[in-house]
């Protein structure tokens, strides 16, 4: 045995700070002993102990959205590994870099049904972007090292490495990592000149132009946003952002029309629909996004910037994809606007200005006033101008229709600072991943926007945030509803309210004070902005358990099935029979 | 055609056969990941055939037979792409001419008049006897799918029992091999 070999378990560890990572967030297992022992004998990788697995692998996305590092995971085997599925997915369907190591049995046991064994790389699967068993403590640095470059290339998502507990215990050669390319798996990162160079003239010409941008563009990191915002200054284009791209573009801007889809605003859509050629740069056509296919923004010519060839086409035909990351094509593309002097038809855009001014005119956020129980929406915009003079304001939320009370009253100037489930909608989402979020940012504002039925779900965190310390807020909207489906049951299903009422709430003042944080409760619309005060003003974490309007619906909509323009608005909203028939097999 | 208002098909286009064949790394779970991707998404899989080409460096060939618009096509080969251990994709169907064979293994049993027709019918489709007793042939038959079918089609007045097919396996024509495996 050469004297400098080491355990599989030092080699992770070893591996883990190598790649820069600060913290992993874990819960321990007999198959992942050997690495916690690692981490017990050093200090330089912090470990944060959740109280389940699904609430570690929010955490670590919420740690990633907001920092645009990997974030890290490590669960043992079995349930650990099975607890953590959801998160998986979710940071799957939201591109979210993530590297979940998991314990697995001894292989000489694997297929045997041991003890705690599960077919993980089976399981997870289609749930990851990649994943791996080693079965060889050979394969095991290079493995590490793979992982967080498949994990955060390209579009990223998470990966899981699957190490079977003997693995970590036998001795071998550790290798630091390096800059070799990937056998197989190269994205493109620079975009096709000549395409860019076609966009460049479909722009110019274009009279009723539309930028349509998304989560990409936060995966690109900020400079990605930056040169965003240049282009559409130099330009003077209409703006808008999907649930995943909010902050790309600063909300404050006139040019910014606000979030498009399902709960977008009306000139959001309405421009998207009558629109003549639109620029969709890292955004995937999502069926939020696009309501009727066949009605989806049918005279324009789409332009499509995204890394992942299998974003184009997928569900709406483009007529020029562009395959690269938005920071690079966005700076050849700007770059070539200027080198060729591109002009915009500066009357047609004016009178496209004049007539999406008219749609903005609609005010179509407005919702009727309250003085004796609060609005969720006022809720919101209460919390917003409470802290809007700060810079570190960090929002994640759960889901449901306070998450879209939340996207549309809330504004965000720079990207990083929103975290939601936005693909996978995953209820218990957010207060993990505000954990998460806290865990980078320590000394920032992280605030959990929350519906009483999701918090619930991952209510055990709080458990962390007390061990910890970690000042996350917790803001309850609280309808007593799962809000979002009785507001389906009440559009498309007779306002049948089927298991949709919240019974057997918790107290949720007493709850954080029994996890040693500070419980408030506001009722009233007088009590609003000193108990958001009080919230803010509070060095712990808190729980704001808001009682909002139990049946307040979130609108504007589009129904499922309906085009663009054909939004239902919240005063002339008719319900039984909005939504047609062959809207109700959607979702 | 469904009524669904998220149609599989809204641009109305002709479903089309396609010969895909995909260059991989010879690894634990690849081919789940294959046919998973295949399940999962809800693509046809007509014939699947898979073994290693380049033992030194590792490398499998899948061939795959898949039926879809252009657009799920399209689509299909994207996300084959899109897989870590996946070298290279190419659709032998629409990226020139090529050659496409499929091998199978068929028995026939019978006795007197219905098994000297089967003999001469495996001579006019150049099928060889790889096995016989006094009752029974199996004959091996390699041609297109077209071909096989036919073969298949007349044994079966003639006491057809049991068929193996390896499924299509096919290489473009001409110089050029296939990217992905240096
Ligand atoms: C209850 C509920 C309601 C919702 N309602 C709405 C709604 O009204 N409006 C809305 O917008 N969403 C809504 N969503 C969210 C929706 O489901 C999708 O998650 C969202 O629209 C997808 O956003 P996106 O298109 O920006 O794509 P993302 O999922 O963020 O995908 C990013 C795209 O960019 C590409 N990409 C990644 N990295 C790069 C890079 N570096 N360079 C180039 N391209 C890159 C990826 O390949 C992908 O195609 C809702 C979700 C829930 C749970
Ligand atoms: C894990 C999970 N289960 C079920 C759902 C379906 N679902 C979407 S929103 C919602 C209700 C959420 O209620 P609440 O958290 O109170 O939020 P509200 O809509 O009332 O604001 C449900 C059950 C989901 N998205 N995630
Ligand atoms: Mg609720």
């Amino acid at each position: 045995m050469a004297k400098d070999q080491i355990t599989g378990a030092a080699m992770v560890i070893k591996a883990l700070q190598d790649q820069g990572v600060e913290v992993v967030f874990g819960y321990p297992g007999g198959a992942v002993l050997p690495i916690y022992d690692e981490i017990f004998k050093q200090n330089k990788l912090r470990h944060v102990l959740v109280r389940q697995e699904g609430g570690a692998v929010h955490a670590a996305e919420g740690y990633a959205r907001s920092t645009g590092k990997v974030g890290c995971v490590l669960v043992t085997s079995g349930p650990g590994a099975t607890n953590a599925v959801t998160g998986l997915l979710d940071a799957m369907l939201d591109s979210i870099p993530l590297v979940c190591l998991c314990g697995q049995v001894p292989t000489h046991l694997i297929g045997n049904d041991a003890f705690q064994e599960a077919d993980t790389t089976g399981i997870t699967r289609p749930c990851t972007k990649h994943n791996y068993l080693v079965k060889s403590i050979e394969d095991l640095p290079r493995i590490m090292h793979e992982a967080f470059y498949v994990a955060s290339s390209g579009r990223p998502g998470p990966v899981v490495i699957d190490l079977p507990k003997d693995v970590q215990m036998a001795l071998g050669d550790y290798t630091a990592p390096t800059k070799v390319t990937h056998k197989s798996y190269k994205p493109q990162v620079k975009g096709d000149v000549a395409a860019i160079k076609e966009a460049v003239k479909m722009l110019a010409k274009a009279k009723k132009p539309i930028i349509y941008a998304g989560g990409g563009v936060i995966n690109s990191g900020p400079g990605a946003s930056k040169l965003l915002t240049n282009f559409t200054q130099m330009t003077g284009f209409p703006i808008t952002l999907t649930l995943m791209g909010l902050g790309a573009y600063p909300a404050a801007d006139k040019q910014y029309l606000g979030m498009l889809g399902m709960h977008g605003t009306y000139e959001a859509n309405m421009t998207m629909h009558d629109c003549d050629v639109m620029l969709c740069v890292g955004a995937r056509f999502d069926d939020r996004i696009t309501g009727r296919l066949d009605a989806f923004s049918p005279n324009s010519k789409k332009i499509h910037i995204d890394i992942d060839p299998s974003s184009i086409n997928k569900s709406v035909r483009v007529d020029l994809p562009v395959i690269g990351d938005v920071a690079h094509v966005l700076e050849d593309l700007i770059k070539v606007w200027k080198s060729t002097q591109a002009k915009v038809d500066e009357k047609a855009l004016k009178s496209w200005w004049k007539q999406i001014n008219e749609w903005r005119a609609k005010d179509c956020l407005a919702y009727q006033k309250d003085d004796k129980i609060i609005k969720p929406q006022l809720a919101v915009q209460r919390l917003y101008e409470l802290t809007k003079h700060r810079k570190d304001v960090y929002i994640t939320t759960e889901v449901g229709q306070h998450q879209m009370w939340a996207a549309q009253h809330f504004r965000f100037e720079s990207p990083n600072h929103w975290m939601t489930s936005g693909g996978l909608g995953t209820m218990g989402y957010g207060l993990p991943s505000a954990m998460g979020v806290q865990v980078a940012h320590p000394d920032a504002l992280v605030v959990d926007i929350a519906g009483e039925a999701s918090i619930l779900m991952n209510i055990q965190e709080l458990g962390t945030i007390a061990q910890y310390k970690l000042p996350v807020k917790v803001f309850i909207l609280n309808n007593h509803y799962m809000g979002m489906v009785r507001q389906w049951q009440e559009l498309l299903h007779g306002s049948r309210y089927s298991e949709s009422y919240m019974e057997g709430l918790p107290d949720f003042v007493k709850l954080a004070e029994s996890f040693g944080l500070k419980g408030l409760r506001a009722t009233h619309p007088g009590e609003l902005d000193s108990a958001i005060q009080e919230m803010l003003d509070a060095d712990c974490g808190v729980i704001l358990d808001v009682a909002v309007a139990p049946e307040e619906n979130c609108f504007p909509m589009i129904p499922s099935g309906a085009a663009h323009n054909e939004m239902i608005f919240g005063a002339d909203v008719k319900t039984e029979g909005a939504i047609a028939e062959d809207g109700m097999v959607l979702v | 055609m469904s009524n669904s208002i998220y149609a599989s098909n809204p641009y109305h286009e002709e479903e089309r056969r396609h010969t895909i064949s995909v260059i991989v790394d010879n690894e634990p779970g690849v081919l789940a990941r294959v046919i998973g991707l295949f399940s999962g998404r809800g693509y046809n899989i007509e014939s699947l055939t898979v073994a290693e080409t380049r033992h030194r460096q590792g490398l499998s060939r899948i061939t795959i037979v898949t039926s879809g618009t252009a657009m799920i096509i399209e689509q299909i080969k994207a996300q084959l792409n899109r897989l870590v251990p996946v070298h290279s994709v190419s659709d032998l169907t629409i990226e020139g001419p090529s050659v496409e064979r499929e091998l199978a293994l068929v028995k026939v049993d019978g006795v007197g008049e219905p098994r000297v027709e089967s003999l001469r019918i495996a001579d006019i489709f150049r099928a060889r006897v790889v096995d016989a007793t006094n009752e029974s042939f199996v004959f091996e038959i390699v041609g297109d799918t077209g071909k096989l079918d036919a073969f298949i089609e007349l044994m079966k007045p003639l006491g057809l029992v049991d068929i193996s097919r390896t499924g299509v396996v096919a290489i473009s024509r001409g110089p050029e091999g296939m990217s992905g495996q240096e």
